[in-house]
């Protein structure tokens, strides 16, 4: 495997030329330049400077770089950035409106689910996709589908509940907007 | 520290202690504007990468950077040349010391490579594909070596020796001939013989521990700028900024004046990111190329070049009455060090029997070098593997004399006036409130049913070290106090922290604005380990208050015009006499009566203080595959005075879940050459959502006599009771004492084959 890993290395720094990329970034048109072998997480994070998506593994492992490709929650990490082209992409910094907290955002502050913080982008994206999907989510819902978020401070509790409380008051929010 | 004015009372009604205020860097961390180590940018940034051997033990003949120097794009090299070769020198770094020597061979290897992943080069590039492009161009030359990876065998005569430099201490008494075994520690209490030949029951056990990687999300970054006016800053993810100056001075022999360290925020440490890897390199990439240089690790370098913790071997032989009671113990533990001496063999030995009253006990403790990365701290570093071995002992002990567990425990508990094995006498201290909560829990009531189903306890111990915290206060016109303080915030310390200035001061949470200073604008602070945050760099915040107070007092003397020693200050309004004014009121008069109020302060706790908890664990264990589930969790702890509950449960939660990792799952697999085989969070894997239930936690506050808020540290002691706890759960599951972790599937289906075949 680390064979395959320095072959790969070797590949990708051959120099290529760059392919211009268009897309929607939480909401506004973006253009870039990019190598063929640039993951949309370098993209992000070196030549966009949205560094909210975070590396932690590079692999596919670990989900601190979740980001929302048409809706869908990926590894930016495992997205070609060409792959991009024409596509939607939210990224943690267009999660809350305008200034205000996304419910999930302010109930992961309620309920102090984050430590060092690092892991908290990506699973509040893939939170997001998740209550966009399915607002009432069970309890093992919502452990599987952030099963492929890693975080090592918290110990998942307040995160499940922040998610749970977040689905509630997006719930209350709705009600209250329908009336 | 003497007790201040204000004793620790849990029942003390607090304005902002023990609320749930929000943490005051909340919205940068869920919105992505916190700048982590590696979201840090400057103007002509360069990246460097490390080479790293491929063989985990081998002397290094030669190194040739000329075809990697000739790489378009490739700005500087460098090897061991470039780092001066330091004589054996010890630098406490708080929570710990370290030979500066070991150290800087660790950081580049000189002699030999002393473990797969040990940096041997390192180049800096215009981007981080050209830096590894040219990593492939560095010619090394190796020859092999035999290899060691378990501590046992690296205890042997005839194992490869990894350093000819290294002789035994034992207890000051220096070996004649040079050993991978580096200190041998020896602790001992009464009379072992005597205490062995009262008992009625001995049960003598052996336990093995694998390493485990502290599986911090953020890989290891810094960045390094050598300007031009000779004067080095590194931007950094660590636990310390002070004892990052401090190493990165000592290992490129400049003075710490000469080196800024500003901490960005910290994606995760727990005990790993306190000593330099990347600094110093980045710090000698930057001086010769003239850019600021920086330099992040792959995630497969996290695993391979830094610390995982200690694989351990562990005897334990106890002793008991038929009336429960502990007559003597002997404790026999050997930890591997990695490839460097001074691992956790310490506080290991200091802990196995730190939770008992036992009249006699006598310890071993033994620090082995071995081909595996130079081990790291790791929460409540060796208390783990030495608990899992005691509290095992301890269940089996209880069984056998068919005594609850609790109430076995409660005959024995470590209390106030217990004195350990290694000396220390016990203040007043919470085991015994731990065990008595944890009797009265609803998990510990409610009875467990069902096949293949099992419920274990364990308790467990770890300091709560003091060391030197800093902060100042600057108070503003509008009644809001900006706080400076020098602990790097890894779970919300800030606000802990701030809470208590607050308290002081009599104002809310939200009215102090604390941030962390880097290591030119607050005083010297020491790490952010040891349990130690919000014990004393909130004792300094208190006493920073109290300046103020004291200042501003003077002030509301200067309006009243009266004596400044009439004034007095309650939940933050002055009076004298028939008069009062509010802290909000004062502090916008405060340009009217002589200038700016700074409150400041520097603590020094003497003498660590002390953590228990006990844990409660369910579990079901698949009789097809061994799979074991976590059925239903509770940690509990006492933590003195809760500050903010909600991190406090989110300490207990995430320890909990990181030892849940540590039995059941974690470990380096090695190959026989030494190699590791599982570097990727896909191979070691760590516990997800998915794989643990909701934690419950009970917070008991046993007031902590050293702190005027009865403050204990919490961080680091819910990782030590949860394998035994666990290994108890399964016994009761499976009928089978699981002694080596972690208990994976295919471990504990061949001892549950074992057992049923018998």
């Amino acid at each position: 495997m680390a064979i395959v890993r320095e072959q790969r290395k070797r590949l990708l720094t051959k120099t290529q030329k760059k392919t211009h990329v268009t897309t929607k970034i939480n909401g506004e048109d973006v253009e870039f330049l990019c190598e063929p072998h640039h993951s949309l997480l370098e993209v992000l994070r070196d030549v966009l400077r949205l560094t909210g998506a975070k590396e932690g593994c590079n692999n596919g492992n670990c989900g601190a770089c979740t980001v929302l490709l048409n809706g869908s929650p990926v590894d930016s990490c495992l997205v070609l950035a060409v792959e991009a082209e024409g596509a939607e992409i939210t990224t943690i910094e267009g999660l809350a409106d305008a200034g205000h907290l996304h419910p999930l955002q302010q109930c992961f502050l309620e309920d102090a689910a984050l430590q060092c913080g690092i892991c908290t982008p990506g699973f509040l994206m893939t939170a997001k996709a998740l209550l966009d999907k399915n607002p009432q989510p069970t309890e093992h819902e919502i452990r599987f589908q952030l099963a492929g978020n890693l975080c090592r401070c918290t110990g998942y509790d307040k995160i499940v509940r922040a998610v749970q409380h977040a689905a509630e008051r997006l719930a209350e929010n709705n009600a209250q907007s329908s009336t | 520290m003497k007790s201040d004015a204000q004793s620790g009372d849990s029942a003390r009604e607090y304005k902002v202690l023990g609320k749930r205020p929000i943490r005051h860097d909340g919205a940068d961390k869920v919105t992505g504007r916190a700048i982590y180590g590696a979201d840090f940018q400057i103007t002509g940034l360069a990246h460097g990468k490390i080479l790293r051997s491929p063989h985990p033990h081998a002397k290094i003949l030669s190194i040739d950077t000329s075809e990697a120097e000739k790489l378009p794009g490739v700005l500087a090299v460098a090897t061991r040349e470039d780092l001066p070769d330091l004589a054996d020198k010890i630098a406490n770094l708080g929570e710990g010391a370290v030979n500066l020597a070991h150290l800087g061979r660790n950081v580049l290897a000189h002699e030999k490579a002393l473990y797969k992943g040990h940096a041997v080069a390192a180049v800096a590039a215009v981007d981080a594909h050209t830096a590894r492009e040219a990593l492939n161009l560095i010619r090394v030359e190796y020859e092999t070596l035999p290899t060691v990876t378990w501590v046992l065998d690296a205890m042997q005569e005839d194992a490869p020796l990894l350093h000819d430099d290294v002789y035994t201490d034992s207890m000051g008494q220096r070996g004649d001939k040079p050993s991978n075994v580096s200190t041998h520690i020896h602790f001992e209490k009464g009379n072992l013989e005597e205490g062995f030949a009262e008992a009625e029951v001995v049960i003598e056990r052996e336990f093995k521990t694998a390493s485990v990687h502290q599986g911090y999300i953020e890989p290891h970054v810094s960045t390094a700028l050598w300007n031009a006016d000779g004067h080095l800053t590194i931007w950094t993810s660590t636990q310390g900024s002070f004892t990052a100056r401090q190493q990165t001075a000592e290992l490129l022999q400049i003075p710490v004046s000469q080196v800024t360290v500003v901490p960005c925020e910290i994606g995760g440490g727990f005990g790993g990111k306190i000593a330099v890897y990347l600094e110093p390199v980045a710090a000698l990439l930057s001086k010769k190329c003239g850019r600021p240089v920086k330099m992040t690790m792959d995630r497969d370098e996290v695993f391979e070049g830094t610390g995982p913790t200690p694989g351990s071997f562990v005897r334990i032989k106890l002793g008991a009455k038929k009336d429960g009671r502990l007559t003597a113990g002997e404790a026999w533990l050997a930890y591997d060090a990695g490839a460097f001496p001074d691992g956790m063999i310490g506080a290991g030995s200091m802990c196995v029997f730190s939770c008992y009253d036992l009249p006699h006990a006598i310890v071993d403790g033994y620090d082995v070098v071995l081909n595996k990365p130079k081990t790291q701290a790791y929460r409540a570093p060796g208390a783990t593997q030495a608990a899992f071995a005691c509290e095992s002992v301890i269940d089996e002990l209880a069984e056998q004399l068919n005594i609850d567990p609790i109430e076995f425990r409660l005959k024995n508990a470590a209390k106030e006036g217990t004195r350990r094995v290694d000396g220390p006498v016990y203040p007043r201290v919470g085991l015994i409130e731990t065990l008595e909560a944890a009797r009265s829990s609803d998990h510990w009531k409610s009875p467990l049913e069902g096949p293949h189903r099992g419920r274990g306890i364990a308790s467990g111990y770890w300091f709560n070290i003091g060391l030197k915290s800093s902060a100042a206060a600057n108070v503003n016109a509008d009644g809001t106090v900006t706080l400076i303080e020098g602990s790097t915030d890894i779970g919300g310390t800030r606000t802990s922290v701030a809470m208590q200035l607050a308290e002081t001061l009599g104002i809310s949470a939200e009215e102090v604005h604390p941030q962390v200073g880097d290591t030119d604008s607050v005083g010297y602070t020491d790490v952010t380990g040891g349990s130690r945050v919000t014990f004393a760099t909130g004792l300094a915040a208190y006493h920073a208050g109290l300046d103020i107070l004291r200042q501003m007092k003077e002030r509301a003397a200067i309006l009243w015009e009266c004596d400044a020693e009439k004034v007095t200050v309650e939940e933050g309004t002055f009076r004298a006499d028939d008069k009062a004014i509010s802290f909000q009121e004062l502090a916008s008069r405060l340009h009217e009566t002589g200038g700016p109020v700074v409150g400041r302060a520097t603590v020094d706790p003497a003498g660590p203080t002390n953590g228990f908890g006990t844990h409660i664990v369910d579990v079901e264990v698949d009789p097809d595959t061994a799979k074991v589930t976590i059925l239903r969790y509770t940690a509990i702890q006492d933590a003195g005075k809760a500050i903010h509950p909600s991190y406090v449960e989110g300490q207990m939660q995430g320890g909990a879940v990181q030892g849940i990792g540590w039995a059941l799952n974690e470990e380096y697999f090695f190959d026989d050459s030494g190699r590791m085989q599982n570097a990727s969070f896909l191979d070691y894997r760590i516990p997800t959502c998915l794989d643990v239930p909701m934690i419950d936690t009970i917070i008991v506050e046993v007031p902590n006599p050293a702190h005027p808020y009865g403050v204990r540290g919490v961080g680091e002691t819910p990782i030590v009771p949860p394998p035994a706890a666990i290994a108890n759960a399964v016994y009761r599951a499976t009928g089978v004492r699981m002694r080596e972790l972690p208990m994976s599937p295919p471990r504990l289906w061949a001892e549950i084959s074992r057992h049923e075949s018998a």
